[in-house]
């Protein structure tokens, strides 16, 4: 394998009382990509992400950051590591700069190094002007930022992001993904998520999680075309007995979703739209609007779970 | 590590107005108990002269300020507490504890950090009340060996009351149950030293108080200072022992 592996967690196991909550969960990644952890709540996300930062121990398997085992060198694994859980570990009465200096103290830069990398960790998160602001005054994207600042200011190889997007609104998602985005291209990310459009936007793969095991792994533009029915939906002004719509090539399935609206799902190989219109055009359907069916995430990850309730699919 | 851990604890608290207020009104009541067995001394002071061996102004005072049933001794038993809670407490209600623990720091840093930056605090309070009794050098001559050692008997008593405090910290998951816990066990120590003699010397060995005794009367005896280690010691090891099973178990 050609591209560096930063982080090897194998088997990871961890259980409250009797029950496993965290089931042999093995995860590899490797430098420069951004793997998603999706799963609906309570699928064992965020103790994965705990895990791994290093913040609980699993009762049986093992973590690996940059060759540094977690159980016997839990100190330099953890300098590999910037976490940021789902609730920001803020002190919401210190200022920015204070904090974030605390941070870099926390994780051991040296003492000439830390004005350098605040203003490096500031810039890279748009929180240029607010250094003096108090950290309870911000807005919660804001404070969101502050969050992910804490968690790269140490230029960590594995990044681990607790739902990152949460609370936010649209404008500060966009901004929150582009600088994940950035951060995959240098570093290793690990995001977990149960928004699926985060998914489609910045991972490069995606791990699903359910009742505590990977149930399935794959790039996310594979992902999406899983369990995809190739289709349209046309609109016809004068339409025809719906008959005989399956008389043109490719049409498996007609439903109509009005009087004039229909959803025609056709096999992936015809070129079915093509000559729907030209029928159309010819028997004078007056046929006016055609969206195409695009597969997506959600379809997939329902399909996903719960198409593999109890059997583990991942290779 | 454990000095980055203390300066942030220490500025923390001292970045809260109520600190300050806290610490202005301690300063007040010292002042009031101090002026008040001033004059109680000055008093005294034209029959003690005539007996030999009687207690000079250093003594009379430190007896009386920071003795077994002085002011001193109840507001840093009611004061620990509220400082100690916060601790681990209220960083594990806010969830800043993740900050600590997916640090490159182990569990024995947190703690004496957090043991650290109290007892330095503690410490500040504890000299300013010695400043008070120093104010009295402008009039009389002072014992200053009596004040020194009565100076590392407070510390050792406000070092081994914070790591009780941290202790219970670490156990509660609210700041006010570990604020409480902490107060139920500093009073009950000291009752068994303050009860008198119907309780048992050897149950009476367990009271920080009366560990402080000696050091009161300027006495510096090594097995005291050894109880007041070895209480500190065993708290912050069972505090450390604590955070390190929060991450086997759960908190």
């Amino acid at each position: 394998m050609s591209e560096q592996i930063t982080l090897n967690a194998l088997n990871l196991t961890r259980r409250l009382g009797r029950r496993e909550v965290i089931r042999n969960v093995s995860l590899k990644l490797r430098r420069g990509e951004v793997l998603g952890l999706l799963g609906s709540n309570g699928a064992g996300k965020s103790t994965t992400m705990q895990l791994l930062a290093g913040v609980l121990v699993p009762h049986a398997g093992q973590i690996e950051i940059c060759g540094h085992d977690m159980g016997k060198d839990a100190i330099s694994a953890k300098s590999c590591i910037g976490y940021l859980p789902e609730t920001p570990p803020l002190y919401k009465d210190m200022r920015v700069d204070d904090f974030l200096t605390y941070a870099a103290k926390l994780h051991r830069i040296a003492r000439n190094g830390i004005a350098a990398a605040l203003v490096a960790a500031k810039q890279k998160c748009g929180l240029a002007d607010t250094g003096q602001r108090i950290i309870g005054t911000l807005s919660k994207g804001y404070q969101q930022r502050v969050g992910i600042a804490q968690a790269i200011i140490h230029q960590p190889e594995v990044i681990i992001l607790d739902e990152p997007t949460v609370g936010l609104d649209p404008a500060q998602i966009r901004d929150i993904r582009t600088l994940i985005r950035e951060l995959g291209n240098a570093h290793s990310v690990i995001l977990s998520t149960h928004l699926l459009g985060e998914v489609e936007s910045i991972c490069d793969r995606v791990e699903i999680m359910q009742r505590g095991q990977l149930i399935y792994g794959d790039t996310s533009v594979r992902m999406q075309s899983l369990g995809h029915q190739a289709g349209f939906i046309v609109t016809l002004q004068s339409p025809p007995d719906t008959s005989k719509l399956y008389h043109v090539s490719g049409v498996v399935n007609v439903e109509a979703l009005s009087d004039k609206r229909f959803r025609i799902l056709h096999n992936y190989d015809s070129n079915t739209a093509e000559e729907l219109l030209a029928t159309a055009a010819r028997e004078g359907w007056q046929a006016q609007q055609l969206t195409p069916l695009k597969g997506n995430l959600e379809d997939a990850f329902v399909q996903i779970t719960q198409g593999s309730d109890t059997e583990r699919e991942h290779p | 590590m454990i000095l980055t851990i203390a300066h942030k604890e220490l500025r923390s608290l001292l970045q809260m107005p109520s600190t300050w207020f806290i610490l202005a009104a301690l300063q007040f009541i010292f002042a009031w108990f101090f002026i008040s067995w001033l004059g109680e001394f000055m008093q005294m002071q034209s029959q003690w002269s005539e007996v030999l061996n009687s207690p000079g102004a250093t003594n009379s005072v430190s007896q009386l300020l920071f003795g077994k049933f002085g002011a001193f001794n109840f507001i840093l038993m009611m004061l620990t507490p509220i400082f100690t809670m916060r601790l681990i407490a209220e960083e594990r209600r806010n969830q800043t504890l993740s900050l600590l623990m997916a640090a490159p720091i182990g569990c024995k840093e947190i703690v004496l950090g957090k043991y650290t930056g109290m007892l330095l605090f503690l410490a500040l309070i504890i000299l300013s009340s010695i400043g008070m009794i120093l104010t009295l050098s402008f009039g009389t001559p002072l014992d200053y060996g009596l004040l020194l050692s009565n100076i590392s008997g407070l510390i050792l008593l406000a070092s081994t009351y914070t790591a009780i405090g941290l202790l219970f910290s670490t156990l509660a998951s609210q700041p006010v149950m570990a604020a409480t816990a902490t107060l139920a066990t500093l009073f009950g120590l000291w009752l068994l030293d303050a009860s008198g003699s119907s309780t048992s010397p050897l149950l009476k060995a367990l009271s920080p108080t009366a560990h402080f005794q000696s050091f009161n009367n300027g006495l510096l005896q090594s097995q005291d200072i050894a109880w007041f280690l070895l209480c500190t010691a065993v708290s912050l090891l069972l505090a450390i022992r604590r955070m390190h099973n929060a991450r086997i178990y759960g908190s």
